[in-house]
């Protein structure tokens, strides 16, 4: 472990949702969308958190943050466990964490210019003096998003969604952030629009260090921004790798069939058949020992019974018993290879990036 | 293979402030039976337009202006109200992005298919019924019998999807148009939906006007593409052709703008702009002022049709005026 404590350390997370019922609205069963869950992300670095609907991406992102409470687990910012503060000691961290959503419609005020909108968080963490400061800098954040600065005074309605989009970006920069959370922030976006965010958010990056953790079900998207993923199943991590290595080699079957889902831009490649089959289980209820054994191409005896635990060195774990040792009756090297830790290439910290 | 479907100058207007806007303005297509069409470009440029105006169910205020729809040797804009509404779902059927708000979520889907079969033919709801729990095993709906009594809000995305191509199926049209049927999907429902398309397009011989935005998809499914922008065709070629030599600065921008076209950490190429509004579209070409090749003659002059096949036989439509000159020059 490096002497300073990284920027965000989640361990243990768990948050569970009550489904109430009776008289008395007891909980009588619990959905376990985020059942277990560490996460390691440093200063500029991005983090991807992948996996279908359902799989507790987004409550994993809005509980760092504290829109929910989670039940059990520590979100550690710079070693200190946001969970145990109160309210006013975690003020000056909600500065720091900010987050940006898929639909900026709806996370606009659709009574609310643009300068308002950028200028409500700088307002209410008393940055900047007076209104007349905070409208220059209003203006510079616009640039900065690269938005005409005439658009200060337009309504989100007069504005098309990339360019609510990067509204929500300037509002967000606005406090100074180390870390945002987009929540599949580029997923409603057509493809040129696209692009256009996230080339802002690489170059935002580069030049203010700040870290992403990218929440998506979009693998071309995550492949391109990120530098590690983490893929989630029900609630669970199951697999966590830097991009390159997790694209060039999946091992959890369900990060592979994810992987083979993705349509190719390939016209001589086509027509795979289904890689996953079948629907996510409902997270009130997961299955027995290793939740994707439902699903799994590979699943053998051992998976219904028992769960398996996240195991591996360094940056690189997998949540499966294919790598302790391949069932009885398979070939042996037909199975994930065995690998020992292999990840301190990257442990050094993000990738330079390329320009 | 034969002619399904030929569409020749249609033009759907909407009424503004400065007279009539035309959202699809002089679009040609064809379709061959069992042959997949693929519609791309991004939003607001008029693909579900043109689909809904194949069906004829413009919302008003629009209307269809102009043009005419040759199906099955008759002109579906000549076509009585009634005869019209015989062709919906007999012989063009159609599926949408978001399969919650296509379904009635007070009735349970298998009576909705019901519903459909009986509308256009006089079964008997016994007869019906047992058609409906066929078809629905024909979709991959688990447990067809039980699926039957539910209602839609019991069911995942995927499963409501599958319902809506049973309900699409169950006359076995000749053209079904699939209008981002896999947009709101997981990636894995996606590959599950568009494999079960791809069968029941082999099996059934049915054509597919595929409505998207993604080439990934449209590589998956589609024969042949027709790139729109603005509301009118940029281009047109086979699959291969348009994801390999895309002679159009749109469709060239699109493809580069994925991000798996690009290598990691690598800047993606980017559209600049947005596509321009109905009002503000021109008789130039409507995308110069968002093109890298840009000419003067772009900004009044409508672009010419560039016929660029690459192979001998092979149809490449590309209108252009940077394309032309490149053309004319080689």
């Amino acid at each position: 472990m490096p002497d300073t404590p990284p920027l965000l350390e989640v361990e243990g997370l768990r948050t569970w949702f009550p489904i109430r019922s009776g008289l008395f609205q007891r909980p009588s069963r619990w959905v376990r969308a985020v059942d277990g869950v560490d996460l390691l992300l440093r200063d500029g670095e991005t983090l991807a958190l992948v996996g279908e609907s359902g799989c507790g991406k987004t409550t994993v992102g809005r509980s760092i943050l504290r829109l929910e409470e989670p039940r059990e687990g520590s979100v550690r910012v710079d070693g200190v466990d946001l969970l145990g503060l109160d309210a006013a000691a975690l003020h000056p961290y909600r500065r720091s964490l900010q987050i940006i959503f898929q639909d900026p419609m709806a996370s606009l005020d659709p009574r609310m210019r643009v300068v308002d909108a950028v200028c409500e968080g700088m307002r209410s963490f008393g940055i900047g003096d007076g209104d007349a400061w905070r409208e220059k800098r209003a203006e510079f954040l616009l640039e900065r998003v690269r938005l005409d600065v005439r658009l200060l005074w337009r309504y989100p309605h007069e504005l098309s969604g990339g360019q609510r989009q990067r509204v929500c970006i300037a509002r967000a920069l606005a406090l100074e952030p180390r870390m945002i959370v987009c929540d599949e922030a580029v997923s409603a976006l057509d493809v040129s629009i696209q692009a256009q965010i996230l080339n802002l958010l690489a170059d935002l990056q580069r030049e203010d260090g700040l870290a992403y953790l990218f929440i998506t079900h979009d693998l071309g998207v995550v492949r391109h921004i990120a530098d590690r993923v983490a893929v989630m199943y029900l609630g669970q991590i199951v697999e966590t790798a830097p991009t390159e290595e997790l694209f060039a080699n999946p091992r959890h079957p369900y990060t592979q069939g994810l992987l083979a889902a993705v349509p190719s831009l390939d016209p001589k490649r086509r027509a795979r058949g289904v890689p996953v089959l079948g629907d996510v289980p409902s997270p009130s209820s997961p299955p027995a020992g290793c939740r994707f054994h439902t699903r799994c191409s590979e699943v053998f005896a051992r998976c219904s019974q028992e769960a398996p635990q996240l195991k591996g060195a360094g940056e690189s774990q997998l949540r499966c018993f294919l790598q302790d040792a391949p069932p009885a009756g398979r070939s042996g090297g037909e199975g994930p290879p065995v690998s020992p830790a292999h990840g301190d290439e990257k442990a050094a910290g993000p990738a330079p990036q390329r320009s | 293979m034969s002619e399904l479907l030929r569409v020749r100058g249609l033009t759907t207007t909407f009424p503004s402030e400065q007279g009539p806007v035309a959202v699809v303005d002089s679009l040609d297509l064809a379709i061959a039976e069992g042959e997949v069409l693929a519609l791309v470009g991004e939003s607001g440029c008029g693909k579900s337009m043109t689909a809904l105006s194949l069906l004829r169910l413009v919302p008003r205020p629009g209307r269809i202006a102009a043009g005419e729809m040759i199906f099955r040797g008759r002109d579906l804009l000549q076509l009585t109200v009634p005869e019209m509404r015989g062709i919906r779902g007999r012989d063009i059927a159609m599926i949408f992005q978001e399969p919650m708000t296509s379904l009635n979520p007070v009735v349970t889907v298998g009576a909705q298919v019901v519903e459909a079969i009986r509308l256009h033919e006089p079964a008997t709801k016994r007869e019906a019924r047992r058609r409906t729990v066929e078809i629905f095993e024909r979709v991959g709906i688990a447990d067809p019998e039980a699926r039957f009594a539910a209602y839609p809000f019991e069911l995942s995305g995927g499963l409501k999807q599958r319902v809506m191509i049973a309900m699409a199926l169950a006359m076995r049209p000749k053209l079904l148009i699939a209008d981002e049927p896999t947009t709101a999907l997981d990636v894995t429902i996606q590959a599950q939906i568009l494999e079960l398309l791809r069968e029941l397009q082999r099996d059934l011989g049915m054509a597919i006007l595929l409505i998207s935005h993604d080439f990934g998809i449209v590589n998956e499914l589609a024969d042949r593409v027709l790139v729109m922008y603005a509301g009118q065709v940029v281009e047109e070629a086979s699959r291969s052709t348009i994801l390999e030599q895309a002679r159009h600065p749109y469709t060239q921008g699109l493809l580069a703008s994925m991000p798996s076209m690009a290598r990691p950490g690598e800047r993606l190429n980017e559209i600049p702009g947005v596509v321009p509004p109905p009002s503000d579209w021109t008789a130039g070409c409507r995308f110069a002022s968002r093109c890298v090749r840009v000419l003067n003659v772009c900004a009044d002059e409508a672009p010419p049709e560039v016929a660029a096949g690459p192979r001998a036989g092979e149809i490449q439509r590309v209108f252009c005026h940077a394309v032309a000159r490149e053309v004319a020059d080689a």
